[in-house]
C-alpha cells in the first residue's frame, strides 16, 4: 500500500506491472498444474515398467518405487514359459491384421458409393449407417453370441474375425473424406474410360492417403484392444486373443495368488504395440478426435 | 465445349460420366450396391439380424441348449420384462441394484471426467507455456491404451499393499482395502456424522424392491477405484475436444474482455465457456451414453463384487446369459440398457440438429471416440 501511494498515481504502470507479475504466476501455476496431471497421466505406466521387473515381494512391498530392487526377468520368464502368452500374441496379430485390412478395403469401398456413386437406397443407406453407428456395442453381447451360434461359426476364428471386418464409423469416415474431393478428377478418369472400380482404385484411393491411414490406426488399436467381442465368439483358450488372455490371467484360472509382477509385464507387453503406434502416428490419433477429415 | 461434350460421351462406353443415359444409370447403381454390399452383408449379418434375434430371444426361457429357434423352446412373452421390473425377487434386486450403481457412477464419472478434461484442456491451450504437446500426449495416451490392461495396472494399485494405499499412508490415512470394501461411500459419510444405523423410516421400503437406505448407499468404496479408472482414461479424449473449440475462440475476444477488466473467472465464466457451449454438451451427452456401457472394467476388476455393489447392467446381462445360462432374461436387461442409451443418444441428437450445419456435421463426427466403457 504504501508503495502504491509513493508512485506517482498514473494508472496504467501499476497495472502492467501487476498483469505482467500475474502472468508469471499464471506461468509458474501453469506449468505446476501441467507437471502434476502429467505425473498423475504417466507415473502408474512408470510403476508398470518398474513392477514388471520385480520380484514379488519387492513389488508388494515398494509398489510406489520406479526402481526393481533386485532386477529380475522372472516375471518376464514365467509370461513366455508358463501361461499362453505367446499364443495370445499369434491370434491377437491374425485378427488386427485381417481385421485391419478388411476394414480399411471394405469401409473405403463403401464410403466411396455413399459420397460418389448414384445408387437406388443411397440416402436411406446412409441413414442405416449414422444409425448403426449409435448401437452400443455391450448390448450386442449376447445378441452377437445368438447369432454366430446359429451361423455355426461360435468358437472359431471365422467368428472371432468376420463380424469385425466393417465397421460403420469408418464408413462415416471414408465418406467423408471422399466428398472432400474435388470431382473433376474422377471425371477425367471416367471420360478416359476407366471404369467404376479402376476410378475408385487406381484415382481416388491413393489421393485418399491421409484418411486411409487415421481409418488403418483406427482399425488397428480397435481390433487390438478387442475384448468384448472377443469374450462372446470364442470359448477355446487357444482362440484367446491378448486382451482375453489377460483378463483371464487376472481373473480366471490362472488368477491365483497376487503375481503382480508377471501380470503388469504382460498388460505392459500387450500395451507396447499400440503405445509405439501414438508415438510415431500422434498426430493421426489428435486428429481423429478433434476434426477428423476436416483438414484432409 | 458445352456442345462437344455430349458427343464425346457417347464414344466412350462403360466408363461414361454418370448421370446421362439409362445404360450408365443402371451401371451405377449396380456398382454403388456391389461396393457397399460387403459392408452391408457384415453389419446386417452380425449387428441388425442378431437384435432381432436377441428381441426373440428375451421373450423365451432358452437356456444356451441347440437353437433358440424351435420350437422346444419354451415362449414366455414379457414374462422376462415383468420379472425385472414387476415381480420382487432375486432378478428385480439384482437390476435395481446395478441400476443405482450406474447412477452413482454415472454421477461421479460424468462431472468429474468433464470438469477435469476442461481444466487440462484450458491450461494445454495456455500460450504462454512451452511443452504443451508433450504434456496433451501425455493426457490422451491412456486412452489409446487397451481398457483390459490398464485395469490390470490399476488392480495393483489399489491392492490392499498396492501404490494407492502406500501414497495415503504417506499422508497418514489408512487407505481401505479397496475391491472387498462394498460400504457406500453416503454410508460411509453419513457414519462419519455420527448416523451409524439407518433410521427405520429409511430401511422399511422403497421402490422396485430396494430399500431407501440402499438407494442412497452412494458408490461403494470398490466402484470408486473403477470410477477413478474409468475418469483417468477418459478425460484425455475429452480434452481434445474441449481443446478444439478453445482453439475456435478468437483470441481478440479474450483480450478485448481482459482489457475490460474481466478477470480470470469472470473471462471463464462469461467468453470462454459460452463459445464452447456446444462441445460442453457434446461431451457432457457423450459420457452420459458412455458411461452406461461400462463393461470391460468390471470384467476384469471385480466381476460385479464385492456384494453386488459394482454390479452394472451391462455386465449383469453378460453374468445372466453366460454364467447363469439364462439368455431371455440376459437379453432382456440388454434391452433395457439399449433403451436408456437410445433415449441418451436421441436427445442428444435432436439437439445438436438444432444447431448450425458445421457443428452439426461435427458432432456426429466426434461420436466415434472411444467412450467410457
Amino acid at each position: 500500500m504504501a508503495v502504491l501511494t509513493d508512485r506517482p498515481p498514473v494508472a496504467a504502470k501499476p497495472a502492467r506491472r501487476r498483469r505482467a507479475r500475474r502472468s508469471l504466476v499464471s506461468r509458474v501455476l501453469g506449468y505446476a498444474t501441467l507437471i502434476f496431471f502429467g505425473l498423475v497421466f504417466l507415473y502408474p505406466f512408470v510403476i508398470q515398467l518398474g513392477n514388471s521387473f520385480k520380484t514379488e515381494p519387492d513389488a508388494a512391498a515398494n509398489p510406489l518405487s520406479p526402481i526393481p530392487d533386485p532386477l529380475t526377468l522372472a516375471g518376464f520368464e514365467r509370461i513366455f514359459a508358463g501361461t499362453n502368452f505367446p499364443l495370445w500374441l499369434g491370434n491377437s496379430l491374425l485378427v488386427t491384421v485381417l481385421v485391419t485390412v478388411g476394414r480399411v478395403f471394405f469401409d473405403s469401398l463403401a464410403g466411396y458409393a455413399l459420397a460418389r456413386l448414384r445408387f437406388r437406397g443411397r440416402s436411406w443407406l446412409f441413414a442405416m449407417v449414422v444409425a448403426v453407428m449409435a448401437v452400443p456395442p455391450v448390448v450386442l453381447l449376447i445378441p452377437k453370441f445368438l447369432v454366430l451360434n446359429q451361423l455355426g461359426i461360435y468358437n472359431s476364428y471365422s467368428g472371432l474375425i468376420v463380424p469385425l471386418l466393417a465397421d460403420a464409423a469408418g464408413v462415416f469416415i471414408m465418406k467423408q473424406f471422399f466428398e472432400s474431393i474435388p470431382v473433376s478428377v474422377e471425371e477425367a478418369a471416367r471420360i478416359d474410360g476407366a471404369s467404376v472400380f479402376r476410378t475408385f482404385w487406381s484415382v481416388v484411393l491413393p489421393m485418399a492417403k491421409p484418411a486411409l491411414i487415421t481409418l488403418t490406426i483406427l482399425s488397428f488399436q480397435g481390433s487390438w484392444n478387442e475384448f468384448p467381442h472377443s469374450l462372446v465368439a470364442v470359448q477355446d483358450p487357444d482362440l484367446f486373443t491378448l486382451p482375453r488372455g489377460l483378463a483371464d490371467l487376472v481373473s480366471g484360472s490362472l488368477g491365483k495368488g497376487s503375481q503382480y509382477p508377471l501380470k503388469l509385464g504382460a498388460a505392459l507387453l500387450a500395451t507396447i504395440p499400440v503405445a509405439i503406434i501414438f508415438v510415431v502416428f500422434q498426430r493421426y490419433f489428435v486428429r481423429d478426435a478433434n476434426d477428423g477429415s476436416d483438414k484432409g | 465445349m458445352a456442345t462437344e461434350a455430349p458427343a464425346a460421351r457417347v464414344v466412350v462406353r462403360g466408363g461414361a460420366p454418370r448421370r446421362r443415359g439409362r445404360g450408365t444409370r443402371s451401371s451405377e447403381n449396380l456398382a454403388g450396391w456391389l461396393f457397399v454390399a460387403p459392408v452391408v452383408a457384415i453389419l446386417g449379418l452380425f449387428l441388425l439380424l442378431p437384435i432381432l434375434m436377441a428381441l426373440w430371444v428375451s421373450l423365451t426361457d432358452w437356456n444356451g441348449q441347440g437353437s433358440p429357434f424351435t420350437r422346444n423352446v419354451p415362449f414366455v412373452g414379457v414374462e422376462n420384462y415383468t420379472r425385472l421390473f414387476a415381480e420382487d425377487g432375486l432378478a428385480r434386486r439384482d437390476l435395481m441394484t446395478s441400476l443405482r450403481n450406474n447412477i452413482y457412477y454415472v454421477g461421479i464419472v460424468v462431472p468429474a471426467q468433464t470438469i477435469l478434461a476442461l481444466g487440462l484442456a484450458l491450461v494445454v491451450n495456455n500460450r504462454m507455456l512451452k511443452g504443451k504437446g508433450f504434456f496433451r500426449s501425455a493426457f490422451y495416451f491412456p486412452s489409446v491404451t487397451s481398457s483390459v490392461a490398464i485395469s490390470v495396472v490399476f488392480l495393483f494399485l489399489f491392492a490392499n499393499s498396492g501404490a494407492v494405499n502406500k501414497l495415503l499412508s504417506l499422508f497418514g490415512v489408512a487407505g481401505p482395502q479397496w475391491f472387498a470394501d462394498s460400504r457406500g461411500v453416503l454410508h460411509l459419510l453419513l457414519g462419519a456424522l455420527g448416523v451409524d444405523d439407518p433410521p427405520a423410516a429409511l430401511t422399511g421400503g422403497g421402490p422396485f424392491g430396494l430399500s431407501w437406505w440402499e438407494w442412497l448407499s452412494g458408490p461403494s468404496v470398490a466402484m470408486v477405484s473403477i470410477i477413478t479408472l474409468v475418469v483417468w482414461t477418459t478425460s484425455g479424449t475429452f480434452m481434445l475436444m474441449f481443446l478444439a473449440a478453445l482453439q475456435n475462440v478468437p483470441v481478440t475476444l479474450d483480450e478485448a474482455s481482459t482489457l475490460d477488466g474481466a478477470g480470470r473467472w469472470q473471462r471463464l465464466r462469461y467468453v470462454t465457456l459460452p463459445m464452447i457451449r456446444p462441445t460442453m454438451f457434446l461431451v457432457v451427452t457423450l459420457g452420459l451414453i458412455g458411461s452406461w456401457q461400462v463393461f470391460d472394467q468390471v470384467y476384469v476388476m471385480s466381476q460385479g463384487d464385492p456384494a453386488k455393489t459394482t454390479l452394472t447392467p451391462a455386465y449383469l446381462s453378460y453374468r445372466t446369459a453366460f454364467r447363469e445360462f439364462d439368455y431371455g432374461s440376459g437379453a432382456a436387461i440388454s434391452f433395457v440398457l439399449f433403451l436408456i442409451i437410445i433415449v441418451l443418444t436421441l436427445i442428444q441428437r435432436r439437439v445438436m440438429a438444432d444447431r448450425d450445419p458445421v457443428a452439426r456435421r461435427r458432432g456426429r463426427w466426434r461420436r466415434r471416440v472411444p467412450e467410457g466403457s
